[in-house]
């Protein structure tokens, strides 16, 4: 049988090696993938800390009220401690669910449907989540003073 | 040692009765099920312990039912035509053992998952391959070929020996979760492949096939749930493998 022949069916062809050579650019899915393993270590150290500082430590459980609160945000570490734990676990598991939605999400006006639902919920939680961080008011002018922190005393 | 009629004779295996349940389809279809659709049949085969699922495959074929279908050849391990599913883990029926499967339950036998069935436990293999051919699997060099053979140390050879065993079974393509859902991902096996290649010194290829692995549907799919190094017949650590592909494409060293 020669390649002219009819019944001649060829297999399947190769790709020619393609003359391009060098380093290869990080590309948006390699990028993702690092954030996930930089930010994962890091929200482990933010939240154990977290909960330690919370649970752990002084009273434990008990102790946490809104004074309690209002006392650490008080703090610009704990400011910067909770937006960074906001602002991570926020983008960590919005990427998290990304990817989900790319795995079984096959049609692509669904995609676009769900990644679009997807990044308006993590930007949302991200931007009110900062502003109570950012605007808390410790010391609500007509609260009942035996619910606010100590040093509110000295503002009024 | 005397063996007399009525005890066993020593190292005599027991022959058993063992339960197959096969998931079966026929693209022309049967009486009771549309063409295509996918059934459950049991069978039951005189076997003995130390007999394989292939082996037990056969007597139904030749016995019973010669109408199953299913791929093998070698029937020894080394081609990697009779991967399956068998009691839902993807396994090579010429090296799978009766005595290791429970032999008092059903044995359950089923085609590979992710790609399309075409009959019984033969499906196609051809986007399997597609992948694989993707990754450019042959040897590419700069310049003109040497007089005399290429030369590599032996401890050169062992950074890539683990993926030279590859024998192209799609067990672990097929039991890579990833796969399941996004056929557009490459799969393991041809990330072995491409490992096989790029960690090799005597290849120039390398960057390209990086590249390639690097796109959309590479080794970033890829969420490190070692069901491809365990469903591997050949025991290779195929997880690993893609680890050091993204540790490549990660710092820039191969």
């Amino acid at each position: 049988m020669t390649a002219s022949s009819p019944e001649f069916v060829p297999g399947p062809k190769i790709k020619e090696p393609r003359i391009r050579s060098g380093r290869v650019r990080p590309g948006a899915e390699q990028w993702s993938w690092r954030f996930m393993r930089i930010s994962g270590p890091i929200l482990v150290i933010l939240i154990l800390t977290h909960l330690f500082i919370n649970l752990m430590t002084g009273d434990g459980v008990s102790q946490i009220d809104f004074a309690f609160v209002a006392g650490k945000w008080a703090a610009p570490l704990w400011q910067w401690w909770d937006f960074l734990m906001l602002a991570l676990a926020m983008l960590h598991g919005g990427n998290g669910m990304r990817l989900l939605i790319n795995d079984y999400a096959h049609t692509p006006w669904l995609r676009k449907l769900l990644h679009g639902a997807l990044g308006v919920a993590v930007l949302g939680i991200i931007v009110l989540g900062s502003l109570v961080i950012w605007t808390f008011d410790p010391c609500p002018v007509d609260a009942d003073m035996s619910l606010l922190p100590s040093f509110c005393e000295d503002v009024r | 040692m005397t063996a007399t009629a009525e005890s066993p004779a020593v190292g005599e295996v027991q022959a058993m009765t063992v339960t197959l349940r096969i998931l079966r389809s026929k693209p022309e279809g049967t009486d009771e099920h549309k063409p295509g659709e996918q059934y459950w049949q049991e069978f039951q085969v005189e076997a003995h312990a130390t007999d394989r699922v292939l082996d037990a495959l056969h007597k139904i074929k030749w016995e019973q039912d010669g109408s199953l279908a299913f791929r093998r050849s070698c029937a020894h391990g080394v081609c990697g035509s009779d991967a399956m599913r068998i009691n839902a883990r993807n396994r090579l029926a010429c090296k799978t053992l009766l005595k290791d499967l429970n032999p008092a339950k059903p044995i359950i036998v089923e085609p590979i998952k992710g790609l399309p069935v075409e009959k019984d436990l033969i499906v196609d293999m051809e986007p399997f391959f597609a992948s694989y051919r993707e990754i450019m699997p042959f040897l590419m060099t700069t310049g003109s070929a040497p007089a005399r053979e290429r030369r590599q140390s032996p401890e050169e050879r062992q950074r890539f020996d683990d993926t030279t065993k590859c024998i192209m079974c799609a067990a672990c393509t097929t039991s890579c979760p990833v796969f399941w859902t996004d056929g557009q991902y490459f799969g393991p096996q041809a990330i072995v492949g491409a490992h096989r290649f790029i960690f090799d010194s005597r290849d120039e290829g390398q960057w390209d096939r990086l590249e390639v692995l690097n796109d959309k549907a590479g080794v970033w799919k890829c969420r490190t749930a070692f069901n491809c190094t365990e469903a591997c017949p050949r025991g290779i650590e195929v997880t690993k493998a893609i680890s050091e592909v993204k540790h490549a494409l990660t710092t820039g060293e191969i």
